[in-house]
């Protein structure tokens, strides 16, 4: 951005200006108040967005251009935002795919699940296979960005990374391992401008089709506490996720894999 | 000689002065307009001077009477000297009078000469310690040259040598006072400061009354500035304020966060914004820096951004806005509205509110209060307690607002001890509940004016849909917020806090109280409630009449040292050398007190975060809730089936 000083610099041994980077935004939504916000994730792939591509970043959103919500994303220094505009109970996917497809773009970062919608996270897959891109789940950092391949850092969990080299163009999701949005402020929200287009309207048969309830919660498994002193406590929470109880399956036909896999889950009181 | 000498140095002095005068106006009319009574400003001038300037000094006598002798005498030497040596009406009568005058003007001098042998920390030094010695030498000279105008020594008197002397006397008193006052030099306080007491942006200050209510910002207007970036962003009159400062250091001395090593000195903020309106570094400053932070690295001019040149972004940020400073301040500049309309920039525009700045303000928008809690959660500390709702009574004498205290296990202990308070006394008052919001206090000091004016708009909605006769509020944040800063958006109300409220309460007899038992207690006074709304009386007679006699610290009253809770701090978040509460629990350790009383949420927390072993910290409502006297056991009250509440 060179905008903003308290931001770090992306380190990216490339022309900002030849990279073309597009973001996914979504509306999101406060996760106690329920009130429309900027999606954390979708925040955070525009925030890399900007650290790659600086001012060369276009951001993307399929909705409304209504939703007073977008501004948010203006608000860390956008220019524009591009709205493809249609209703709530259209299928996103179409018009996105046509729009990538056509605009010469290298990366597409989306967050891995939006807060509102169907928030399937189905998205970036489905959207990765209509182009035939690879797809980099949990992208953290891009290291080099040139010859047509990149150089990626995946997170995997507990702070791993793995470094990828992925050919050009591709689609990456961030989640919270991806460097934190910044701050959005007033005046630039309130400057920035919509650039709305009107694309043809797919309804989404399945969303319409279908109701929404609450979320159950997962079924979670009991945690006995067996430490007997606090060393024991804390080798419990820091430690590996042990596989003590599992097996590997090598070689093993689909019949016995199923058996195996239901026999746990009976076990388990998951099925009975 | 002296004769055909002293008329041409006088009117040479004079002129440069004017012409200094008019580059340094030429430098305040750089700053933004702003609406001031010009001619009734100039008329009003003196009054303030001589009256609430006063008020002000007179809390240190000795300068006081050391200021009153040397600019008196000054003044009207300067006066005298024009007519007597410059117009040469060589009088008797007017020989005397200038001589008397340059009397007075050197022994006040002299005074200002002797606090300036060993001056305190908080003194500038530099060109500051050289003027003793001009007001000596200006008022010397004039005196000696002056006798034989009044015929006490004979005309020629001591020959060349002598007039030699005095006339390099009267030159270095002239530069000083005429050509430095208008130039940048000490005396510049005398010539800037007079004009800032006409045209103060809060003229309501002066004639005793009180404005400390922050400006609203235009929203609406895309061609007005989102805070100061430049120095050029001020109004005109600021930066005028700025070039009054006569760096006493009183400021610094009551700031809590340079107390507390924090990157923040008043005086060299007023100072830097100094430099920023005149251009040029910060080297010549000769007083304390900012703690850990080198002089003479920063600087600017009007057209450059202050932040990141002049100032360093965690200098803005240590500010509580306990308005010590502005308190202090016998020039009275408000260096206050000057840290906040330069946050707002930063948050603004920039995006730049550090530490936990953003994530609080996010929490604000999407959920009506800092911490980011269900809003349909703000009711659950009163579950029990059957209280009455605006939107079921409409009309009540008593809208008692809670605050985002609501969501605080410490402060809920308080609000019922007040809600407690209130039903002994038998008052019909009924809460918020859902509706109530934020009072947009964080948002505002933090800068973000924006979601400050969303969220003041919002509840002057809600407030707006009942009738009642006034606000009572345990929070003195909520209360200065309400009282002085919603009126701009036409909200206007009869505002309490709690304390003064049940000091009204006790007075009307509607309370039947015993004593407070036990412990020694001294009272901790919130900067919003004392400084900002004046109420020192209320809470200490609440105190005294449960028994209590009070025993007071040494910056108490309008001298109380803020908790650090202020203007998003714990947001923020600036390190330091040590923390402002465990400072302020060093001042109650100093009476001997075992339990403080507070009237603020804020100051409950900062105090209670400090170790343990320390003084037991109690609200002033939890004290009057102890010392109840239950009249009769009441009757059960038969359990009301409500509506589960909804949240939105």
């Amino acid at each position: 951005m060179g905008r903003n000083a308290m931001q770090p610099d992306n380190k990216l041994p490339v022309d900002k200006s030849a990279l073309h980077v597009i973001s996914l935004v979504s509306i999101g939504a406060h996760p106690t108040s329920g009130r429309p916000r900027r999606a954390e994730q979708d925040a955070r792939a525009v925030e890399l967005g900007l650290q790659i591509a600086g001012d060369n970043l276009h951001v993307l959103h399929a909705g409304s251009a209504e939703e007073p919500a977008l501004r948010a994303y203006l608000g860390m220094g956008l220019k524009e935002l591009h709205v493809l505009e249609q209703p709530k109970d259209a299928d996103a996917l179409p018009g996105l795919a046509d729009y990538i497809r056509e605009s010469g773009v290298q990366l597409v970062l989306a967050g891995t699940q939006a807060e509102t919608g169907e928030g399937s996270g189905m998205l970036p897959y489905l959207l990765a296979e209509k182009l035939g891109w690879p797809l980099v789940v949990g992208m953290a950092e891009v290291e080099s960005m040139n010859n047509g391949t990149a150089q990626v850092l995946q997170a995997l969990p507990r702070g791993q990374r793995r470094r990828l080299k992925v050919r050009l163009p591709f689609l990456a999701t961030v989640d919270n391992a991806a460097p934190k949005p910044r701050q959005s402020a007033f005046g630039p929200a309130q400057r920035g401008t919509l650039d709305v287009e009107q694309i043809e309207v797919v309804i989404d048969e399945l969303f319409t089709a279908a109701e929404l309830t609450p979320a159950k919660p997962r079924p979670k498994r009991l945690k006995v506490i067996k430490a007997k002193s606090g060393a024991d406590r804390m080798k419990a929470a820091t430690a590996k996720a042990s596989g003590g109880g599992g097996q590997v399956l090598k070689g093993v036909t689909a019949q016995e894999g199923a058996a195996a896999i239901l026999k746990l889950l009976v076990e388990e009181g998951v099925v009975r | 000689m002296l004769n055909t000498l002293l008329p041409i140095l006088l009117f040479t002095a004079l002129g440069l002065a004017i012409l200094g005068a008019l580059r340094r106006v030429a430098m305040w009319r750089n700053g933004r307009a702003s609406k001031v009574d010009l001619l009734g400003g100039l008329l009003a001038m003196p009054k303030r001077y001589m009256v609430d300037l006063h008020h002000v000094v007179a809390r240190d006598k000795y300068i006081a009477n050391t200021h009153v002798a040397t600019a008196g005498g000054a003044a009207a030497s300067i006066v005298l000297a024009i007519l007597v040596h410059g117009l040469g009406l060589h009088n008797r009568i007017l020989g005397y009078a200038l001589l008397l005058m340059s009397a007075v003007m050197f022994v006040g001098a002299i005074f200002v000469y002797m606090r300036r042998r060993s001056p305190p920390s908080r003194l500038s030094k530099g060109p500051w310690m050289r003027l003793p010695k001009s007001l000596l030498a200006f008022s010397g000279s004039f005196f000696l040259v002056t006798l034989p105008v009044a015929g006490i020594l004979p005309e020629n008197f001591g020959g060349w040598l002598f007039a030699i002397i005095l006339g390099i006397g009267v030159l270095w008193g002239v530069s000083e006072l005429f050509f430095g006052m208008t130039w940048g030099g000490p005396m510049k306080h005398a010539f800037a400061g007079a004009l800032h007491l006409a045209w103060h942006r809060r003229a309501e200050r002066f004639g005793g009354g009180r404005s400390t209510g922050l400006k609203p910002l235009d929203l609406a207007d895309p061609t007005a500035p989102l805070g100061v970036e430049k120095p050029k962003d001020f109004t005109w009159n600021q930066l005028l304020g700025f070039d009054a400062c006569v760096q006493c250091g009183k400021c610094e001395a009551a700031c809590p966060a340079f107390a507390a090593g924090q990157p923040l000195n008043p005086k060299k903020l007023i100072q830097d914004m100094v430099v920023g309106l005149a251009g040029g570094t910060d080297a010549n400053f000769a007083g304390s820096p900012y703690p850990g932070k080198a002089v003479g690295e920063h600087g600017g001019n009007p057209h450059q951004p202050i932040v990141n040149g002049l100032v360093d972004a965690e200098t803005l940020w240590s500010c509580t806005t306990c308005r010590a400073c502005v308190e202090e301040c016998p020039m009275m500049i408000e260096h206050v509205d000057a840290i906040v309309d330069m946050r707002r920039h930063l948050t603004l525009e920039k995006g730049a509110t550090p530490n936990k700045g953003a994530e609080v303000l996010e929490n604000l928008i999407a959920t009506d209060n800092p911490g980011g809690f269900a809003p349909g959660g703000r009711m659950n500390w009163a579950a029990d307690l059957n209280l009455n709702l605006m939107s079921e009574k409409k009309t009540v004498d008593v809208l008692f607002w809670v605050g985002d205290g609501a969501f605080d296990m410490r402060n809920q202990r308080t609000l019922r001890a007040f809600v407690k308070v209130l039903k002994a006394a038998k008052v019909d008052f009924a809460v918020l509940g859902l509706e109530e919001r934020d009072s947009g206090d964080v948002a505002r000091r933090l800068g973000d004016e924006a979601t400050f004016q969303m969220l003041a708009k919002r509840n002057i909605q809600t407030l707006s849909k009942y009738s009642f006769k006034r606000i009572v509020t345990c929070d003195p944040h909520s209360f200065h917020v309400l009282k002085n800063e919603y009126g701009a958006f036409d909200g206007n109300y009869l505002v309490q806090h709690h304390s003064t409220y049940m000091a009204e309460l006790i007075g009307d007899d509607a309370l039947n109280l015993g004593q407070h038992k036990g412990s020694s207690v001294t009272y901790h006074d919130p900067c919003y409630l004392g400084r900002y709304n004046g109420e020192y009386q209320a809470p200490r007679y609440v105190l005294t009449t449960l028994g209590i006699e009070v025993k007071e610290m040494q910056r108490s009253g309008f001298r109380s040292r803020c908790c650090g809770g202020g203007g998003g701090a714990p947001i923020t978040d600036i390190p330091g050398k040590q923390r402002i509460p465990d400072m302020r629990m060093e001042d109650i350790r100093e009476t001997g007190a075992e339990l403080v009383a507070v009237g603020c949420p804020q100051c409950t927390a900062m105090l209670e975060g400090v170790v343990e072993p320390r003084p037991v910290i109690k609200d002033i409502a939890e004290l009057v809730a102890d010392a109840l006297l239950e009249d009769a056991a009441p009757a059960k009250p038969v359990p009301v089936k409500r509506e589960p509440a909804e949240a939105h």
